[in-house]
């Protein structure tokens, strides 16, 4: 596909990651250009855009910006770098193929909100990653971008790079505050909503890793031709990660509305060794199952969800029919026992029972009785969860329940996986 | 009773660091996990003496630190192998191969996972947590470095390199 890129315009230009071979393709032209524009004008372009989130929760960016009570000072801008919803690398692939870029977003929407601080928040197993934005932003400074009196004007703008400690709850925004606040990293009640009382108490923007990588294009190019790239209910581009049992597994950047799964799966080179489609997640680990019924369902927000599941934060597992869709469940369920913050009881205690009763069933020794609590315990940690992170530990186990009802069956009693029994492990 | 004044067996550089980050952020609690950071990078792991040091310099009392410490599974309490490798086993991975990848590792280098090998190289590891390297299932984590596309071979091959070669260097 030929279509227009924003995120990955400039993939093969040389010397990407440092400001020299940036500027060489236009890189930090959208900030001097929004320093011109003034916050408000800025404001008003990414509104114009149609820019969601890609965090996840897929919230409209301008709108966000807008809760910012007016004339509360200081305020903080943290950059969501945690990635680590299972099936997602794209933030790894923005940061490392272009961390001026992201660098550059960063800035303008600092200078749109009026901060002085901007934080990056990545990961702790993101080491390598870490230390190259720490370098970045090092250049960054050096030519006038950050620090004192911003490209000459009376503006500051500290950029700091955080590194968390292997938690996948911190990348749940006032998570992500109380462990910057260098405290654990559990999440807070909301509201008060970041925007109001966020990082030390003070109106805080917490925007995703890519959301802010599309700002220098917005700017550059106008937000209504970022719109356009893709359907007016899903404006822009996005990065998908395809993973899984597929040819070719990788990122691709695609218009979003006007693409759909089966485009995404070909791009991905198919199904690996003309192997059958089984299901599919989209949306990475906390999303529900899809099936065959849905590949030609577009990558649009609303459709996604008629189709029961979310477009999350862009990743596409792709797996043949040679899975078990019990071990696949189990394997998230194990995620989410071992990535519950242990706040709260439901979450704790859920996904403890959860992947007991996950492991027995895998196993063959779990009884028809038995599965049928699984769907109880799931029921009393939905919508009973201090935070998402419980109720998405149910989502994949439930969809696959009621997508693949006689699989979960036929393990009951089973003594063994009677799925994968039969046919060849996949290395 | 006097405390004893643990500052002086760290590496000055650290402490220096510890400082820098104490002044960078508008509260110098912020500092707590790039400060233990800072530590690890030296020790390899946090000794409790260490977290009093983290806190005497940040304001806080050794039970702060040390409750942020143990929330977040990449700070240790103990002595790793000079190596970790992380095997990732979360979806991604798993539909490649990262089960029978982790099962050759651990024959192959003589350990269960979670255990250190007799030489002190490697302390080895399944995690669940994927490791955002989903594209190049199956993958390894060693220290800070991704392998990907593995086989048992290959990830033999990295591995027996990284053990005849010197500990990297941190910076
Ligand atoms: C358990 C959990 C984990 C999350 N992890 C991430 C993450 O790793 N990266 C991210 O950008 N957003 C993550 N989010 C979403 C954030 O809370 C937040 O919505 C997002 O960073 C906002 O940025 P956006 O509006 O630019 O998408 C997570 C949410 C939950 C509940
Ligand atoms: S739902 Fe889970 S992760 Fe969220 S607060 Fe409760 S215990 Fe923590
Ligand atoms: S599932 Fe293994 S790196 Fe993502």
């Amino acid at each position: 596909m030929d279509d227009e890129k924003v995120l990955t315009r400039h993939l093969g230009a040389p010397g990407l990651t440092t400001v020299g071979g940036y500027e060489k393709v236009g890189g930090y032209q959208g900030l001097r250009k929004a320093i011109q524009m003034g916050p408000e004008a800025i404001v008003a372009e990414v509104k114009a855009s149609g820019l969601r989130g890609r965090g996840g929760a897929a919230f409209p960016t301008g709108t966000k910006w807008g809760f910012l009570p007016k004339d509360v000072f200081p305020r903080y801008l943290c950059v969501n770098a945690d990635e680590s919803e299972p099936g997602c690398f794209k933030d790894r692939v923005l940061m490392e193929e272009f961390p001026h870029q992201l660098l550059e977003g960063v800035l303008i929407a600092a200078y749109a909100l009026q901060v002085t601080h901007a934080f990056i928040y990545i990961r702790g197993e993101y080491r390598f990653q870490r230390e190259l934005l720490e370098r970045a932003a090092k250049e960054a400074y050096r030519a006038g971008y950050a620090g004192k009196g911003v490209l000459g004007t009376k503006w500051d703008c500290e950029l700091i790079v955080h590194g968390g400690a292997g938690a996948y709850i911190c990348g749940e925004e006032t998570a992500l505050l109380n462990s910057l606040e260098g405290r654990r990293g559990q999440p807070r009640l909301k509201p008060p909503f970041p925007a109001v009382k966020g990082l030390y108490g003070q109106p805080t923007v917490v925007n995703n890793v890519e959301t802010l990588s599309n700002l220098p294009y917005i700017v550059t190019e106008g937000g209504a031709r970022y719109a356009a790239l893709g359907t007016e209910a899903s404006p822009g581009t996005r990065l998908f990660c395809v993973s899984g049992h597929v040819e070719r597994p990788g990122t691709f950047e695609v218009p979003m509305g006007k693409t759909t799964f089966r485009d995404l799966l070909e791009l991905a080179g198919g199904v690996w060794r003309g192997r059958q489609f089984k299901a599919m997640q989209p949306g990475g680990g906390s999303m529900q199952v899809l099936g065959p019924q849905h590949l030609d369902v577009p990558l649009d927000f609303k459709a996604v969800a008629e189709a029961g599941s979310s477009l999350g934060a862009g990743a596409l597992v792709v797996m043949d029919d040679s899975t078990c869709l019990v071990d696949v469940a189990s394997r998230l369920v194990d995620f989410y026992r071992h990535e519950s913050c242990g706040k709260c009881v439901p979450c704790r205690e859920g996904t403890y029972f959860e992947s007991e009763l996950m492991h027995r069933l895998e196993a063959g020794i779990a009884s028809r009785a038995e599965l049928a609590e699984l769907s109880d315990i799931c029921a009393n940690m939905e919508g009973r969860c201090f935070c998402p992170l419980g109720d998405t530990a149910t989502w994949f186990v439930m969809s696959a329940l009621r997508m693949f009802p006689e699989e979960f069956e036929s393990h009951c009693g089973a003594g063994r996986c009677p799925v994968r029994a039969g046919s060849e492990v996949a290395a | 009773m006097v405390e004893a004044d643990h500052t002086d067996a760290l590496n000055p550089a650290t402490l220096a660091r510890i400082r820098q980050m104490r002044d960078l952020y508008p509260s110098p609690r912020s500092a707590v996990l790039p400060a233990l950071w800072a530590i690890q990078d030296e020790l390899a792991y946090l000794p409790a003496w260490s977290l009093e040091v983290v806190a005497t310099e940040l304001g806080l009392l050794a039970g702060d630190v040390e409750a942020v410490s143990s929330f977040y599974s990449m700070y240790f309490n103990h002595q790793p192998g000079r190596h970790q490798i992380q095997v990732c086993r979360n979806v991604s991975c798993g539909l490649r191969g990262s089960d029978e990848l982790l099962r050759h590792l651990e024959n192959w280098l003589g350990v269960e996972d979670g255990g250190t090998t007799t030489d002190g190289a490697f302390t080895l590891e399944g995690t669940v947590e994927c490791l955002g390297a989903c594209g190049g299932a199956p993958m390894m984590q060693v220290d800070r470095f991704s392998y990907e596309n593995l086989n048992p071979e290959r990830a033999e091959e990295v591995l027996t390199k990284i053990r005849n070669s010197e500990p990297r260097d941190l910076d």
